[in-house]
């Protein structure tokens, strides 16, 4: 659509904001370079010195848990000195824009923002209007994209299966406000994976869902088969009241994931959620903790594949290599 | 009082079917000839119009200008100047300012900051319901009284069509023009795009066209039930074309424009998350805007508007769908219509129709042709003259619209309004 604003003239990772407009072979970078990471989880002293002097701000202007400690977490390893806000509760309550929070930031000298809001385009955004020098990492916008998650996501699936081009992947849930979801959607296809399905009803898909390359089901029983990969969406609360579905014990009913059902993929599949789980609602606990479950797998992999990330968005400025 | 000789013009007066060289001479602020020099006729200004085209001032059906209320976005005397440059010598301004135009004296002090701006013939639209709120009428005879055109209800729904109903009764029964965006509230949904693969792709809240066409239908069913002189505005998609074909065929008193800019612009064109392509109704599909293009050609749809609303620059400075709505486009009217005419969709006399006589029909009014005995309203262009969208070219206040930076074929030279030159190209 237009010119790529995620990468420099050298095409090397500037900001990280969609998968989209990425290719392959950098998909596949920032998979192997997480995967030389991994290794540190283990290690007595968890840190490398790839970003000693740089300054990151996680600029949360979402509640977040999960994501905000892993990002800082990977922050702290490469030994950046950072700095996590909650702004849902500070300054643009007061009335400040989101351009004057940045600037305000950006005048104390930081090198990284990593952002998430709740408006899909924050991101992008921000990225247009600091300055050339700082990098802008989404955390997640709105419903558009949550890349790191989508990232993590696949370095937890090639660990344990390496070949993409023979995945069959079902995403199962509110796709329609789901930015994990489309992420997750472009970082398959981009790396070939057989197929992506999604699996939800009506009313929890975006209008054009086929524009994205998926083939779409109604029907979990039906639509599991064959499936390798199965990643559950959390269900938020809200979607009851606006109409979009009757009850929780009726969506769970549905399009909840039981032992029976699981047992209709293929018998080696790998079960995923990118938390927080809504146990019952949309993922009976026996398969959330049974042995197909990698979905604790997939917060440790945060670590690593955000310090990747991070990484090579600072390259650009000699900070790495 | 001046009196004004156009020389040599391509003159285009639809409404007069004249389409040929002619002179056109102007004295106390009417048109006395476009034959024959008069007798007694001394010329105070000359104008050379050579290679150049004469043809009606054109007459915007939905403008604003921010005052009251917004004056940090434009101002009566900054757009104008856009105005007169823009070869738009009428303009009718949208209720939705601050105060909204529901009293008398709102209108009133819109006709007082006309004057004031040197650019009389700007006409306010009534609210058809009071503070836009769809809950009760306007006054609409005193603000009819107070010099309001029509009465529309902006962007705001009317979400309960009982009030609909009695508003249009109301309206109809005092000869009054209603001026409807069709928009249902509930399936609109806050949306700030179309719904299809652009806002499927970018997580965008979203409308579907049937919020337009839905809220259309309705309202052409009141129309039949109360017999009210009925306008629509800014429609957007294929389905309302054919609705309104539908309508005109069945024997429904009503007509309808489209915003210049949905002639041209897609959901495809739009940049990702680039607020100047934020517009209400949104940028639909390639196949809408063939529609709306052969819905203009064969006059289903008989006007053309701006649809102007400017903006400072902090309103369009955020995330997409937290920025505000519309594209400043009076200044690209003209260009954009002539690029029409060059891709062939429409012939030069229906692109100045939809912009002139058309509109005037619409408010009957006695303008919009270069009539023997009517304010001379008369705008000269230089087809072939190309420009930039640029900060030295631009007058409006707001300088939001998509198509900033982009080079066009068409300039307005000369704008007269009520026999007196407004805009000159220097």
């Amino acid at each position: 659509m237009t010119e790529n604003i995620q990468l420099n003239s050298e095409g090397k990772l500037k900001h990280f904001l969609s998968i989209e407009g990425l290719n392959k072979t950098l998909l596949t970078e920032i998979l192997d370079i997480a995967d030389s990471f991994i290794g540190m989880n283990d290690q007595q002293i968890k840190k490398v010195p790839l970003l000693r002097g740089k300054t990151i701000v996680n600029l949360f202007f979402e509640n977040s848990t999960r994501t905000r400690t892993t990002f800082e977490l990977a922050a702290k390893r490469l030994s950046a000195d950072v700095l996590s806000m909650s702004i849902a509760t500070s300054s643009t309550s007061k009335g400040e824009s989101l351009l004057d929070t940045i600037r305000n930031l950006e005048a104390m000298f930081v090198d990284m923002f990593v952002v998430r809001h709740a408006i899909s385009g924050a991101a992008h955004f921000i990225a247009q209007h600091t300055s050339p020098h700082i990098s802008v990492i989404n955390a997640g916008d709105g419903q558009h994209a949550h890349p790191t998650q989508a990232m993590l996501d696949m370095f937890t699936i090639r660990q344990v299966k390496p070949d993409f081009s023979n995945l069959r992947v079902a995403i199962i849930g509110d796709i329609l406000h789901s930015r994990v979801a489309r992420s997750q959607i472009q970082a398959l296809n981009i790396l070939g994976a057989a197929e992506v399905r999604v699996i939800a009803p009506k009313t929890l898909l975006p209008s054009h869902v086929e524009s994205l390359e998926v083939n779409v089901s109604h029907d979990l029983t039906s639509g599991l088969k064959d499936i390798d990969v199965i990643i559950m969406l959390r269900l938020q609360k809200e979607r009851m009241t606006s109409a979009l579905l009757p009850s929780e014990s009726e969506y769970f009913k549905c399009f909840g994931l039981t032992e029976a059902k699981l047992k209709i993929a293929k018998p080696d599949a790998i079960v995923m959620h990118p938390g927080p789980i809504n146990r019952g609602v949309e993922i009976d606990s026996k398969v959330a903790d049974g042995p197909q479950s990698v979905i604790l797998k997939q917060v440790s992999n945060g670590i690593a594949i955000r310090m990747a990330i991070m990484a090579m968005a600072m390259q650009k400025q000699g900070a790495v290599g | 009082m001046s009196q004004i000789h156009i020389k040599q013009g391509h003159l285009i007066d639809p409404a007069n079917h004249i389409n040929r060289i002619a002179d056109v001479y102007i004295a106390g602020g009417k048109v006395v000839s476009v034959t024959h020099e008069p007798a007694g006729f001394k010329a105070t200004t000359v104008i050379d119009a050579t290679h150049k085209v004469i043809c009606p001032g054109f007459i915007d059906l939905s403008t604003r200008l921010r005052e009251p209320g917004q004056s940090r976005k434009a101002t009566f005397k900054s757009e104008a100047i856009a105005a007169a440059s823009a070869g738009v010598t009428t303009m009718c301004l949208q209720p939705d300012t601050n105060p909204v135009i529901d009293t008398p004296a709102v209108a009133e002090l819109i006709k007082e900051l006309a004057e004031k701006a040197h650019y009389p013939q700007i006409y306010p639209i009534a609210a058809l319901t009071r503070k836009l709120e769809g809950t009760e009428l306007s006054s609409m005879l005193s603000l009819k009284q107070a010099g309001c055109i029509a009465v529309s209800n902006a962007q705001q729904a009317v979400k309960n069509l009982l009030i609909l109903r009695r508003a249009m009764e109301y309206a109809a029964s005092h000869d009054l023009l209603v001026m409807f965006r069709p928009n249902d509230y509930w399936l609109g949904n806050n949306g700030c795009a179309h719904e299809g693969a652009v806002a499927t792709r970018y997580g965008l809240p979203s409308i579907p066209e049937e919020a337009e066409t839905i809220a259309l239908a309705q309202c052409l069913e009141l129309v039949e039930l109360t017999g009210c002189r009925m306008h629509f505005g800014q429609l957007s998609c294929k389905r309302s074309v054919i609705k309104i074909y539908q309508a005109k065929k069945y024997g429904l008193n009503i007509s309808a424009d489209v915003a210049i800019h949905q002639l041209h612009l897609t959901e495809n064109d739009m940049i990702p998350f680039d607020s100047s392509y934020h517009v209400l109704p949104p940028f639909r599909t390639e196949e809408d805007r063939e529609y709306l293009r052969q819905g203009l050609a064969t006059g289903t749809l008989n006007s053309i508007c701006s649809d102007h609303q400017p903006h400072d620059i902090d309103a369009k400075l955020g995330a997409f769908p937290e920025t505000e709505p519309g594209v400043s486009s009076l200044e690209t009217l003209l260009p954009l219509m002539l690029k029409l005419v060059e891709q062939g969709e429409i012939s030069l006399q229906q692109g100045i129709a939809a912009l002139s006589e058309n509109p005037a029909r619409v408010l009957h009014l006695n303008s919009g042709a270069l009539t023997v005995g009517y304010a001379a309203d008369v705008c000269v262009f230089d087809p072939e003259l190309t420009w930039q969208v640029n900060a030295e070219n631009w007058k409006s206040q707001g300088i939001n619209t998509p198509f900033w930076g982009q080079q066009f074929k068409g300039r307005v030279t000369h704008t007269i309004q009520a026999g007196k030159i407004i805009y000159s190209l220097e």
